[in-house]
């Protein structure tokens, strides 16, 4: 895969105006990175999309990581330079610099009706985003009984139990290698 | 700038100590690391109190960016003022990146083999799984906004139809709905 420089720094800016929308977490921003890397631009596949989220997933670490892995699987180091400097320096100066500012602001009617107001998109981000990454094994007959059967395996274990997640992405590693998925 | 962490007494006495904190709570997040930061920072350390780090997360939720991020910035600012919010932010980046980058490169040479694809496929489902399962469990926050349930989950329905079956690209849906949303909220916010 060759990149110019022009692609790169076209990965760099959109993922610098995502960290800015990224509220509620950089996962929420997925469909929008699926929409711009494997739609629009063809530099990774569907299913390298997933499985590096789901790298991401099975290490240790904030799950933010995965935008390392998706830069780094689209142009090695330099992507990754590109779409974690990306990510975090917006972020990152405007937490500093509003948390700071009004850190006994946070009743005013502004700044509730900014968080009411995203809460609900914030949400709605959320479910696109497992369905996002669902969807590629749900559209392949091979894979959409057991992918399906994993999901609702996770959704019902983190709503009814308090299974560590670290057990579910074991349980799907396991099932995955026995070739049920 | 180094503004005391208050009730719980206790603060991190260097920027090594700081640093070593949060790269041993991002080692042990497997799925997600707010669990864990919870554990330590309050239970184990105690930095900070129960009610202090359900503030810190509060206003990390609200900053764009992701949540632990924000939380590990915050945290190492009121600490050490600027350099300790990167301090925090290095150690809990620097070494999951390494691990999760040899991963990546080991997946590379071995993606030729059923069995790792498989694994990591059931491992991107689980994946899915508790992404969604995330989402509906916070979705009872809901009740308790202004704006009334009914309206909530439309605006939520809203935004899932728009990012996940037309995906529009994101700042359309934040800018269109986002800003309708705030106005409501702001509407009904009424003193």
């Amino acid at each position: 895969m060759n990149h110019d420089a022009g692609d790169l720094f076209g990965l760099f800016l959109h993922f610098l105006v995502l960290s800015l929308l990224a509220v509620g977490g950089a996962i929420t921003t997925v469909p929008d990175m699926h929409r711009y890397i494997v739609v629009e631009h063809h530099w990774l596949t569907d299913a390298q999309f997933t499985a590096s989220i789901a790298l991401a997933q099975a290490a240790p670490g904030p799950n933010l990581l995965f935008v390392a892995v998706l830069g780094w699987n689209i142009a090695g180091a330099l992507g990754m330079l590109a779409t974690m400097t990306g990510i975090l320096v917006p972020s990152t100066v405007l937490s500093l610099w509003v948390t700071r500012w009004g850190a006994q602001r946070r009743e005013t009617r502004g700044v509730r009706a900014f968080t009411s107001g995203l809460t609900p998109l914030t949400l709605g981000l959320l479910l696109s985003t497992g369905w996002v990454l669902a969807e590629p094994y749900l559209r392949n007959p091979a894979h959409r009984w057991g992918a399906l059967a994993l999901i609702a395996v996770s959704i019902v274990a983190m709503l009814r139990t308090r299974l560590s997640p670290m057990w579910l992405v074991a349980l799907g590693s396991a099932a995955g290698a026995l070739g049920w998925v | 700038m180094t503004a005391p962490l208050g009730g719980a007494g206790a603060a991190p006495a260097s920027l090594r100590e700081l640093f070593l904190a949060f790269n041993r709570l991002a080692l042990q997040g497997f799925g997600g690391v707010l669990p864990v930061a919870q554990r330590e920072l309050v239970e184990r350390h105690r930095w900070l109190t129960k009610d202090e780090f359900v503030e810190m997360l509060a206003i990390s939720q609200v900053m764009p960016g992701p949540n632990v991020v924000n939380l590990a910035l915050i945290f190492g600012d009121r600490a050490f003022g600027t350099r300790g919010a990167l301090v925090a932010l290095c150690g809990m980046l620097l070494a999951p990146l390494a691990v999760v980058l040899a991963l990546t490169v080991l997946y590379v040479q071995f993606d030729r083999y059923p069995a790792v694809t498989g694994a990591l496929r059931g491992m991107g489902a689980v994946a899915a799984g508790l992404i969604l399962s995330t989402g509906l469990k916070l979705l009872v926050t809901l009740r308790r906004n202004v704006m009334g349930l009914p309206l909530c989950l439309g605006l939520a329905g809203l935004t899932v139809l728009g990012t996940a079956w037309l995906r529009l690209p994101l700042v359309w849906v934040i800018a269109g709905l986002g800003s309708i949303a705030i106005a409501i909220a702001w509407n009904r916010l009424k003193p």
